[in-house]
């Protein structure tokens, strides 16, 4: 269950692009507050903004204005180096197209934020071992991506992102290359590891009936503003 | 990252475009081959020339003439203690040469133009006495037949040139006898009796001498193609060379003999033209020769001219070099192309090592390292390949010269200095050509790479 403290609190948070001679507004005064714990469903069309939200919380882009705090650091006042750790260490991210590297086996794919985090190589093995057990592929340890189906590959960047034990996972469209049956059963899949190891998921997504069924909190965003949000089985708030 | 990480990650992106990454590796191995075999000819001619020269005993010996001898070679010396009185060279004067430290021996040079005969005909040659030490001296390595059996052996080893004059094949002389006609200088009965009974090669009678021609048969025991020390005493390459001691004892008139008479008109003594004061190596050379100058003599090394010499070839290596590293210069735009064509390649996986926590400098330290392996690989074949193509020219230049019954000769020579300077040369290049593609891979927006397709 959330607790009170929130895991990210983002105020006023805008992201505006130079095209040409005009500004595009792709993100435009959001403040949204996500609770510890609590799983968060960003939904929108496309180019409502969502996933340009999304990559203000990882840390990848900057906001034009605003402030976002997650876990009590002002990633605006976070030089690149020190966003680059916050990635590594406080953030998993999962995307739409799965984004495993294919010449790589699954444990070097998991391995990999491990060697950025510089963990004690001694240490690896139990590391990807045991994230690829959360995820139920410790048989397929020594197989490449291109050798698994779609949800398999989804399952490996789930145990990729979860491998430094992130307290906030993001999810970029997770059951978009998947069909509806694999898509339930990832989502089911990261629903019980929130519960079991205790994050905060911000996932973005199109598909309501999925986010609805595994989403503690909806979002919804259109042309860069956050029009609603509400608690799901509950009243708008 | 940590460094055995960032390796291990260079390798393996190395090895997924191998075709490619092999190719550019190829392109520094060239670019070093030709740097390396360009300084390997280079250093191979130095060596080979420093090599003949120490051979010749030029560079451990000092040449002492008298003050009031000839200013030798017919170099204009400036000499700071020209104003000092000069000594004779004298027996007095040798010991003292003899009893300085880090000499090896003292000898006088025993040197004539005299007549020799062979096969009844008569041919015109200069003849040196060599010391018993030149056996040791690697001056005669590679000389066919052998040096003198003994120190006063009636032995002769022959020039090749004047062994080609006397036989169509010099090799068939080894063994023949020839006769060495000279003048030999005879006291005058007036000063007979002042002379010394023991008297040196070079020495002169202050009364004057007579000269009577004698003969003497030596037996040919080598051919040697060059004669050490060549020419130094300003009397002309020897054509043959035999024993110091023999050609000691034979008294032969020499050219400084008329001089003597004039310059030394007081009692008989045992003067020398000239003595060759032999030093324990080159490098106190420098040292010994200042010291028999401050005792009144004129001193003549090849100090000098080695010091030029290493200048000159320091220049010639350096022209080398600057050919050599316009290959280098080529493959370093290859690693150029090939890692920005990697950037686009792999834009997407650039993205995603962002997305995991990669910072701007592991991204930049990655393509850095991939470049630097590249280098170190081309660095090491390259080297490789210098070296087997310097063997090809000694090899192909042995090949001409053996045709042309010349002895062979080590060409190209790779020192372990140029070893490992053009193996950190590759990498130090091939890490130039890699800041510019791991600046921009470093400096790529996350977003837009992951969006990348």
């Amino acid at each position: 269950m959330p607790t009170a403290d929130p895991a990210i609190q983002l105020d006023r948070v805008s992201r505006h692009y130079a095209m040409g001679d005009t500004s595009v507004r792709a993100v435009n005064e959001v403040s949204l507050s996500v609770a510890n714990n609590e799983f968060l469903a960003l939904l929108g069309s496309s180019g409502s903004g969502k996933s340009t939200l999304l990559n203000l919380i990882a840390g990848l882009d900057r906001p034009t204005s605003g402030s976002i705090i997650a876990r009590g650091r002002n990633l605006a006042s976070l030089s690149s180096l020190e966003l680059a750790r916050y990635r590594c260490h406080t953030i998993g991210m999962i995307f739409q197209s799965f984004n495993l590297l294919p010449r790589m086996t699954l444990e070097e794919n998991v391995e990999l934020p491990l060697r950025l985090a510089e963990v004690d190589r001694a240490e690896r093995p139990a590391r990807v071992r045991e994230a690829l057990e959360h995820v139920r592929l410790t048989h397929r340890i020594g197989h490449r991506p291109t050798q698994l189906s779609g949800g398999e590959q989804q399952r490996v960047a789930i145990a990729r992102a979860l491998v430094n034990r992130p307290k906030i996972l993001l999810a970029d469209e997770p059951t978009g290359n998947l069909d509806t049956a694999t898509g339930e059963a990832i989502l089911a899949l990261l629903r019980e590891l929130q519960s079991q190891l205790g994050m905060t998921i911000v996932m973005v997504t199109h598909e309501r009936p999925l986010a609805e069924a595994f989403a503690d909190h909806l979002a919804t965003m259109g042309d860069g503003k956050l029009l609603s949000t509400f608690a799901v089985k509950g009243v708008p708030q | 990252m940590k460094p055995r990480d960032l390796t291990d990650l260079a390798l393996r992106n190395l090895r997924e475009a191998l075709l490619r990454n092999a190719l550019t590796t190829l392109g520094v191995a060239v670019g070093v081959a030709s740097l390396v075999a360009m300084l390997s000819l280079g250093v191979g001619l130095q060596q080979l020339a420093a090599k003949r020269l120490s051979q010749s005993g030029l560079f451990d010996t000092i040449f002492v003439t008298p003050k009031n001898a000839f200013r030798g070679m017919g170099r204009p010396q400036r000499d700071p203690d020209a104003d000092k009185p000069g000594r004779s060279l004298n027996d007095t004067a040798r010991r003292e040469f003899e009893a300085l430290p880090n000499v090896i021996e003292v000898y006088p040079q025993v040197r004539f133009f005299t007549e020799i005969r062979f096969n009844n005909r008569p041919y015109a040659a200069v003849v040196a006495g060599m010391p018993d030490s030149s056996r040791n001296s690697g001056a005669f390595d590679g000389m066919q037949g052998t040096f003198f059996s003994s120190a006063a052996a009636n032995e002769a080893i022959l020039q090749i040139e004047f062994a080609k004059d006397l036989s169509d094949k010099p090799s068939s002389l080894l063994g023949q006898e020839l006769v060495l006609r000279y003048a030999e200088r005879q006291a005058l009965p007036s000063t007979a009796a002042n002379n010394d009974a023991s008297a040196n090669p070079g020495e002169s009678s202050g009364g004057g001498f007579s000269v009577v021609p004698k003969e003497l048969h030596l037996k040919i025991v080598g051919i040697v193609e060059t004669e050490p020390a060549a020419g130094y005493g300003g009397y002309g390459n020897a054509r043959l060379l035999m024993p110091l001691a023999t050609a000691s004892t034979l008294r032969a008139a020499q050219v400084n003999d008329l001089r003597d008479i004039v310059h030394d008109s007081g009692p008989a003594k045992t003067t020398y033209a000239s003595l060759s004061v032999r030093a324990k190596s080159p490098s106190q050379v420098e040292a010994l020769e200042a010291t028999i100058k401050k005792m009144g003599f004129n001193v003549f090394s090849l100090l000098d001219a080695s010091k030029s010499l290493r200048t000159f070839f320091t220049v010639f290596d350096s022209l080398l070099g600057i050919f050599g590293c316009l290959a280098l210069a080529v493959a370093t735009l290859g690693i150029v192309n090939t890692l920005v064509m990697a950037i686009l390649e792999r834009r997407r996986e650039i993205g995603v090592l962002k997305a995991l926590g990669a910072a701007d400098a592991d991204v930049q330290q990655l393509f850095f390292v991939e470049a630097g392996v590249m280098g170190f690989f081309g660095g090491v074949f390259g080297v490789l390949l210098g070296w087997m193509l310097g063997r090809a020219v000694t090899i192909g230049t042995n090949l001409y010269l053996q045709r042309q019954n010349l002895n062979p000769i080590e060409l190209s020579y790779v020192p372990w200095w140029l070893t490992i300077s053009g193996l950190v040369f590759a990498v130090l290049v091939s890490l130039a050509a890699g800041l510019y593609p791991a600046s921009r891979a470093a400096k790529l927006n996350p977003v837009d790479a992951l969006r990348y397709e």
